[in-house]
């Protein structure tokens, strides 16, 4: 790890100006910035602590919906009562955390903007590592991989735990940077890299998520995760299903470059959750899916991470 | 003269007891300190330059900014220009600096270039090996004609992935001299004498001016009997520098180049007669554990069929080398025989259990010893009233069960033992051993304490340090027997010159005197017993001092144990994912010293043989040769949701206590893998003959293709 300054503001306005100098990137838990630079994969020259700004932290019910401060702990979160009651989806996303020291840390905000797993990326040779002119996982060992929208280069999978049972949800976030402040869907705030050059999130320069509204819509919620070890482990599929009066969403994690939102699979959902449903949204959401040379099995635990996702909620 | 036996089994005072370890509150409090935590006034950081190509000539070096950066004292070339370097992560350069960062530094700011050479790291494709080096099949009997007229016939190809050792502290060291001539190695090792020994002829010292401490260490399982070059570096910085110097592995080189088993792959034919009797084995297997390849499993396992043959193929590959995993070759051999026998058995209609025990004659001398724990296992596991055949079950979630037999040798190692006896009472036995965490240490106190039938509480142990009374490395499960040969013998020793020496004093025969319950009594009552203490008072100022080696007089050690496990699983058949619910292991070694430890050796191998059943291997990039998981996110190891109930009994009593001490460290995690591929085969029906069992390739296997 490279030395750094560390500066701790108490305001989000502090905040962003802070992030407005050149190198200067946002700390929230660290449970991935911190190893991205102890690998070296990421030297800023500042860090700006979130956590000692009051505003961005706890969770309450708004007109809106339930508004969560971007730098809530996971583990907190988890306890939160309507999120016991009225958003398992999330609770149980949380819950396939599993590890206690990254639930205590891993702050929202944190979770759905933390960086892709691709050992590729991870090991320094960029988000969309290229060699001999090819995709460098397309043609190497993918078994991690994307199986949906990996028709270019990229072919990393999002790795965020909140970000499909929030999409799910139709939750938003706000984004505040030196422009002020916008609202988006969360789905809204990823992208796919056409090279490593390009960035994986819709965050301007020095934007930072403050919270997300998750609307008080009275759903059927559920999220599925399957891995490989039972304890802390990245999941090889998840899915998220959500489902009420005014139509579904599926969303599934680890499966795309985005979260990945399936129409066809919330399609199948829409006239209400039943065990023929759920295997037909299975279907589905994996009609469409592609395999890289070596992640097929990836799609058949998408279709039965749908599917037991929505068996979940109903 | 000291008779050289272990006390009947009415006599014993600890022995066979649960006996805690001794260093578990230091090291459970963290106040025990590991290589990896001595800090030495004024020391330096050394951090290496790995080599990114896993095949490349170095072309050049150019360490001139490394040694113009603040903080850099010494950098220090290990390969130079013109080395053929044959593995991703392999050590070109070192810089030593006043603190870690300014060591990374100063390693990120060496320039290497390389012409970069193919490289072959896919050893599965054995055909595309441009090196491969088959072996001359070995061959009894006549397999073909066997095999020909065999009435039950089953085949199959079965695979084990390349593993890493992972040690939790990773290898390394922190040097200092004292002077011109001696150096101080507090090193992470399972072979304090044999370190010192190598790195004195390396660095041109007498191995005698080598001192090497290591009073605790965090895991090696094989991996680390070497000085290792990284050692003698660590050394030679610190001489070249005057100041001491820590160089320890981060976890991308631990888990790259410290230390692999090899993978084996092998396609297996064997053939039965109509009363489910072996008749035929036929082999052939491949693997490789990096630029040597890697040497025959001992193909069939435990069983030794009339007609049987196997060829094995080495292939080298341009990966980090193999080292000595915790029972070297067996695991492989063992997931491949019992997986084979599995299969036959099916084939043959039989239930594995009363196939394994229709055959077990051909175990040899243990089959004796097998059939207890078959029997044994059996009523632990339930497995009479519980298995089904292969395939029975019905549902998304199947169970099923397996088993596997497995054989070590484990006879005592070289050791040499000094014990003290002090007029304070204290007894106090200097070894040349180290305790890796297994309970060496707590084993010695034991077996003095035994002796002089004291309290552990009145011995003390000096152990962990090259200087000592040199004693063998610490691996191949031969520590238990050599330590605790070498410790009986110079306790009894010492006992006789206890007695030798106060029995003038006391005005006896020092044939008229023995120790019991920390009492001297008299044999013929011509005086009241006395407390220990009392005693000893009458050693003198000098404290008495006896010796005792392994091997010695006397049969206080053996060699050659079977051991069975039995695991239930159950499989996800949509996802493929295997789930442990309870493993049953059934050990035999002998003489147990102390059950406690025995069974937490066991334990920690059902752990470890869960791990690589199911999670863990060495994933390498076809482009760079790189090893893609070097670290501990996606190289996993289970956790303690993955191992399920664990279920331990160690054969003990006649039979077993005679023969002695026998070692624990490789048997029981031979056969884990085996025995839960059986059971994950037995729960959907279909072969699973692949380790790791990852959701993908059970998931393969069960859609009916080949992973």
């Amino acid at each position: 790890m490279r030395a750094f300054e560390y500066s701790s503001p108490r305001t989000t306005e502090d905040a962003i100006r802070m992030l407005s100098a050149e190198g200067a990137v946002a700390l929230a838990g660290g449970t991935d910035l911190l190893s991205l630079m102890k690998d070296g994969a990421a030297a800023p020259s500042r860090l700006v602590n979130l956590k000692a700004i009051p505003d961005l932290t706890g969770a309450h019910e708004t007109d809106g919906g339930l508004h969560i401060g971007a730098t809530t702990r996971l583990g907190p979160l988890g306890e939160h009562r309507v999120i016991r009651e009225s958003f398992p989806a999330v609770a149980q996303a949380i819950a396939g955390v599993r590890s206690r020291q990254v639930l205590s840390m891993r702050t929202v905000g944190g979770d759905l903007l933390q960086r892709p797993r691709c050992w590729y990326f991870r090991a320094g040779f960029g988000l969309v590592p290229m060699h001999d002119g090819q995709s460098m996982a397309k043609t190497g060992d993918n078994r991690y991989h994307a199986i949906f929208g990996n028709g270019g280069d990229a072919v990393f999978v999002n790795p965020s735990s909140l970000a499909p049972p929030l999409i799910a949800l139709g939750a938003s976030a706000t984004v505040l940077g030196p422009d002020g402040e916008r609202t988006v869907a969360v789905e809204d705030l990823y992208r796919t890299p056409a090279s490593s050059d390009e960035s994986e999130f819709t965050l301007g320069a020095a934007e930072i998520v403050t919270g997300v509204t998750i609307p008080m819509r009275s759903s059927s919620n559920a999220t599925y995760e399957i891995r490989n070890r039972k304890g802390f482990d990245w999941p090889l599929a998840a899915a998220s299903v959500a489902a009420s009066d005014g139509g579904a969403r599926v969303v599934l994690g680890h499966a795309a470059p985005t979260p990945w939102m399936s129409a066809a699979a919330a399609g199948a959902l829409a006239g209400g959750i039943s065990e023929a449903s759920a295997e037909a949204a299975a279907d589905a959401a994996v009609a469409d899916a592609a395999a890289l040379s070596g992640n097929g099995y990836k799609i058949q635990l998408a279709r039965v991470a749908v599917k037991r996702a929505a068996l979940a909620a109903m | 003269m000291a008779e050289y036996v272990w006390p009947a089994a009415g006599d014993r005072l600890h022995i066979g007891k649960h006996i805690s370890r001794l260093d578990g509150p230091v090291k459970a409090t963290g106040r025990a300190k590991y290589a990896y935590d001595v800090n030495r006034r004024g020391m330096l950081w050394a951090i290496m330059v790995q080599s990114p190509h896993a095949h490349a000539r170095i072309t050049s070096i150019d360490t001139s900014a490394a040694e113009a950066m603040d903080g850099v004292v010494k950098v220090h070339v290990i390969q130079d220009v013109g080395t053929e370097i044959q593995w991703a992560h392999d050590e070109i350069v070192a810089v030593a600096a006043t603190s870690e960062e300014a060591a990374r530094d100063g390693a990120a700011a060496v320039t290497i270039e390389y012409e970069v050479l193919p490289h072959f790291v896919n050893e599965r494709a054995v055909d595309e090996a441009p090196d491969a080096q088959p072996a001359q099949a070995e061959t009894t009997g006549d397999p073909a004609a066997a095999m020909a007229s065999a009435p039950t016939k089953s085949s199959g190809s079965y695979h084990v992935a390349q593993i890493a050792h992972c040690s939790l502290e990773s290898h390394g060291q922190v040097a200092e001299w004292q002077d011109e001539e001696t150096v101080t190695l507090w090193a992470s090792t399972q072979a304090i004498s044999g370190v010192a020994s190598q790195l004195g002829e390396q660095i041109g010292i007498p191995a005698s001016n080598v001192h090497v401490e290591t009073q605790y260490m965090g895991g090696g399982f094989g991996s680390k009997f070497s000085v290792d070059r990284w050692g003698v570096v660590c050394a030679q910085l610190a001489k070249d520098t005057g100041r001491p110097v820590k160089l320890m592995l981060d976890r991308d080189q631990e888990v790259s180049v410290a230390g692999a088993r090899p993978s084996t792959h092998a396609e297996v034919s064997t053939g039965a007669d109509a009363d489910g009797n072996v008749v035929a084995w036929d082999s052939k297997s491949w693997g490789s554990g990096g630029p040597a390849g890697a040497n025959s499993p001992p193909l069939p396992y435990v069983f030794a069929f009339d007609n049987q043959t196997h060829m094995h193929t080495s292939v080298p590959t341009n990966t980090g080398p193999a080292r000595a995993w915790r029972a070297p070759r067996h695991p492989q051999a063992c997931l491949v025989t019992m997986r084979a026998l599995e299969d036959l058995a099916h084939a043959a209609g039989m239930d594995p259990l009363d196939f394994f025990l229709k055959n077990i004659d051909k175990t040899g001398e243990r089959a004796g010893t097998y059939t207890e724990e078959l029997e044994k296992g059996a009523e632990l596991m339930g497995w009479r009233d519980r298995w089904r055949p292969r395939g029975s079950g019905t549902g998304t979630v199947r169970s099923g069960l397996g088993l596997a037999l497995h054989t070590w040798g484990g006879r005592g190692h070289r050791s040499n033992c000094e014990v003290l006896a002090y007029r304070d009472g204290l007894v106090e036995a200097r070894i040349g051993s180290q305790d890796l965490g297994t309970g060496t240490r707590t084993i010695i106190a034991m077996v003095l304490a035994e002796t002089f039938g004291l309290g552990l509480e009145q011995v003390k142990v000096t152990m962990g340090r090259s200087v000592l009374p040199a004693s063998g490395a610490s691996g191949g499960s031969t520590t238990v027997g050599g330590v605790s040969g070498s410790t009986r013998r110079a306790a009894l020793n010492a006992v006789d010159a206890v007695f030798e020496r106060i029995a003038p004093r006391l005005g006896t025969e020092m044939t008229n005197l023995e120790l019991k319950n920390g009492e001297l009594r008299f044999k013929d009552g011509s005086m009241a017993a006395m407390p220990w203490r009392q005693a000893a008072s009458l050693i003198g100022v000098n404290p008495v001092a006896a010796t005792g080696a392994n091997p010695g007089p006397g049969q206080l050690n053996d060699s050659g144990v079977g051991g069975i496990q039995m695991a239930d699983v159950s499989v996800d058949m949509e996802t493929g994912v295997v789930s442990i619910n309870r493993m049953v292991a059934v050990q035999d070694c002998g003489l147990i010293l102390d059950m406690k430890l025995a069974e937490s050796q066991v334990y920690g191998s059902l752990i470890m043989g869960v791990t690589y059943a199911l999670t863990e291997e060495r994933v390498f990039d076809p482009h760079t040769g790189q090893m893609l998981n070097a670290d501990m996110e996606f190289y996993k190891l289970a956790g303690i949701e993955d191992v399920g109930e664990m279920i331990v009994h160690m054969m003990t009593g006649p039979g077993y206590d005679e023969r002695g001490v026998i070692g624990l460290g490789e048997p029981p995690v031979i056969a884990p893998g085996a025995a839960i591929a059986n059971a994950a085969t037995n729960a959907t029906g279909v072969p699973i003959n692949e380790m790791p069992m990852t959701p993908e390739r059970v998931l393969a296997a069960i859609n009916g293709g080949m992973a």
